[in-house]
């Protein structure tokens, strides 16, 4: 017999946050798999841009007095051109090379960004805005936050988006051609460095708002993003690498799989300390990597 | 030169020293065989933390110490340092470079996360301290010299056979790989065993850094752990120096250490809200060399020279 009061704890304290981790992975995870698809590199300083879209936000916040969910447009613009002048600085230059010289370059943009955003925001936690918001109550009995429903329906919709360009529109064409046929792609006469640049603004962007997503469910911090560079990979592994939907669903799963590992499964204590949770996505990685480096999609081997 | 002078440089000298330690395994990863390795710190964390609980007397706080000998203690965090190595090797070097980097990126995480949280075995975020020092029985400077006359004598040892390596056809084989792997496979090498051999040296020589710097601070915590003053900065130094030659990556660790170095000195005399502002602006501007050397000077200051089989020299230079 299930308790009543112990399914809605079950679903408002593991299953709800789960998903919301997962919508923030999701984002996270397409850019990096378009970027690994069309580049064909790891690019170590996504997280970085997170945090760089969640501070840019917050400083829409302090101007304009708006909420955070209104400054994600502009915050989504600032780092898309941030990422595309990244991209003109410091990768660009090494299209030729081999790719670990990318990934190498990316690795010190990370720090820079990183560094910049401890220079102009400070490393104190910040918030959006101060003190508790009263949860919805959905049903007379479930518990939930208005700020979870922003970012499960903000996520879905440019999930829905993403699939629509990717599918429909001339240039996602063109993005899905170079990603799975390079030489062929540029034979038929599509401009490369086009599709780079709009799959960077893309990346940027929606890195951005998961960046905004993270400060909006807990607090604003200089390392947030680094946090979030394993799961992203791991979850851009899971769905494939260069399949952006794959990734989406990958960074569903691993975020509720996350969650739900935290639960009293087996006797009192939770499964999985929650001190842990973020070394699961590593542990699935590392199983990935072992049996199925494909993902579970079958995506293309990197 | 007064004391506090002296002590300056002879500490300056010594973490050149061990830096050096961190760039030469970097190099025979990155330089010999070009394995991307983006988790330096977390080899360096298990050399550190092994020598430290088998070598601190007992204490409540943490697993151990076991009062063990010094040699004893480096030995095992280097050789669990190479175990380490070898496992991700074995896992990670069927697939892509990139998967390499994101494993020890992830392996390098996940120990700082166990170093936080195992407060039993390690104390957490507090740290181990007490941890011997060889020579600290000597006064003031001797006892510091003498340490500093040991981490030369291993950079010397290790500069000598990591150089003998490169030289040796093993050397060639891991060149041959790293240019062209398809080529050095068709020509009968065993490509995976040799990547895997490579990168397991190199963990164990992360890990030999590692302990030494251990005993050098007597002292070890999370925070030493933290990627961008082992990870990074190792590998600022060896791209300065020039990956690929092991002078190089000495040469590296001696400039890049001596300017973090240097402008920490300076910033300290400036007023405390700049001080903590002028850390980031120093990260900031360690990401932008690099930037700067991969594009422009990427052979670094000392670029790589493969050594040239005896047969090509042409016979009108003998004398």
């Amino acid at each position: 017999m299930i308790d009543r009061g112990a399914l809605l704890d079950f679903v408002g304290l593991y299953l709800i946050p789960g998903i919301v981790t997962g919508c923030i992975y999701a984002l996270g995870a397409i850019g990096v798999s378009l970027l690994f698809g069309i580049l064909r590199f790891a690019h170590f300083a996504h997280g970085d841009l997170m945090t760089f879209g969640g501070y840019l936000a917050l400083s829409v916040v302090w101007w304009l007095g708006w909420p955070a969910v209104a400054a994600i447009p502009l915050a989504a613009a600032g780092t898309a051109l941030l990422a595309v002048g990244l991209d003109r600085a410091f990768y660009r230059p090494f299209r030729r090379r081999p790719t670990i010289v990318t990934v190498i370059a990316s690795f010190g943009v990370m720090l820079m960004i990183r560094s910049a955003v401890q220079l102009v925001w400070g490393v104190e936690p910040l918030q959006y805005r101060p003190g508790i918001e009263p949860p919805l109550i959905l049903f007379d009995a479930l518990r939930i936050q208005t700020r979870h429903i922003w970012i499960v329906g903000v996520t879905a919709g440019l999930v829905l988006a993403l699939h629509l360009m990717l599918t429909q529109s001339r240039i996602g064409r063109a993005m899905r051609a170079v990603s799975d046929e390079p030489d062929l792609a540029r034979v038929t006469g599509i401009s490369t460095e086009r599709v780079i640049l709009v799959t960077w603004l893309i990346g940027g962007a929606l890195a951005a708002v998961a960046g905004v997503f993270l400060g909006m469910d807990s607090k604003l911090d200089s390392y947030m993003g680094w946090d979030q560079l394993l799961p992203v990979f791991a979850a851009a592994i899971l769905g494939g690498i260069g399949q952006p939907m794959g990734a989406a669903a990958g960074g569903l799963v691993l975020g509720v799989v996350q969650e739900l590992s935290t639960y009293n499964w087996i006797g009192e204590d939770p499964l999985v300390s929650p001190d842990y949770k973020l070394g699961l996505a590593f542990a699935i990685m590392v199983a990935l990597l072992i049996w199925r480096p494909t993902g579970l999609l079958r995506g293309r081997q990197l | 030169m007064d004391a506090g002078t002296l002590l300056y440089l002879i500490s300056l000298a010594t973490m050149i020293g061990l830096y050096a330690i961190l760039a030469l395994g970097l190099n025979l990863q990155w330089g010999f065989a070009g394995l991307f390795n983006a988790g330096i710190a977390g080899f360096f964390a298990v050399g550190a933390y092994t020598t430290s609980i088998l070598t601190t007397p007992p204490s409540a706080d943490h697993l151990g110490g076991y009062s063990l000998p010094i040699p004893l203690g480096i030995l095992s965090g280097v050789l669990l340092s190479a175990l380490l190595g070898y496992a991700v090797a074995r896992i990670c070097l069927r697939l892509k470079s990139d998967y390499l980097a994101i494993a020890t990126i992830g392996i390098a995480e996940m120990l700082r996360m166990m170093l936080r949280n195992e407060v039993w075995m390690t104390n957490g975020s507090r740290g181990i301290a007490d941890i011997p020092r060889p020579f600290e029985g000597l006064a003031q400077p001797w006892g510091e010299l003498s340490f500093l006359a040991l981490v030369a004598a291993v950079v010397i040892l290790l500069y000598a056979a990591i150089e003998r390596a490169w030289r040796s056809p093993w050397g060639r084989t891991l060149r041959a790989i790293r240019e062209n792997d398809e080529a050095a496979e068709a020509a009968g090498k065993d490509v995976i065993a040799c990547r895997a051999q490579v990168f397991t040296l190199g963990s164990a020589v992360m890990g030999l850094a590692g302990g030494l710097m251990a005993h050098y601070f007597k002292f070890i915590g999370p925070d030493a752990t933290e990627p961008i003053l082992t990870t990074f900065i190792a590998w600022v130094m060896l791209i300065a120096g020039g990956s690929g030659n092991n002078r190089g990556a000495v040469l590296g660790a001696a400039v890049i250490w001596t300017i973090w170095s240097t402008t920490e000195l300076l910033t300290q005399r400036l007023p405390a809200d700049w001080q903590t502002r002028s850390s980031y602006i120093r990260v900031f501007l360690i990401g932008l060399l690099l930037q700067i050397v991969l594009q422009r000077f990427s052979r670094g200051l000392l670029p790589e020279r493969p050594p040239r089989p005896k047969t090509w020299e042409s016979p009108s230079k003998e004398p």
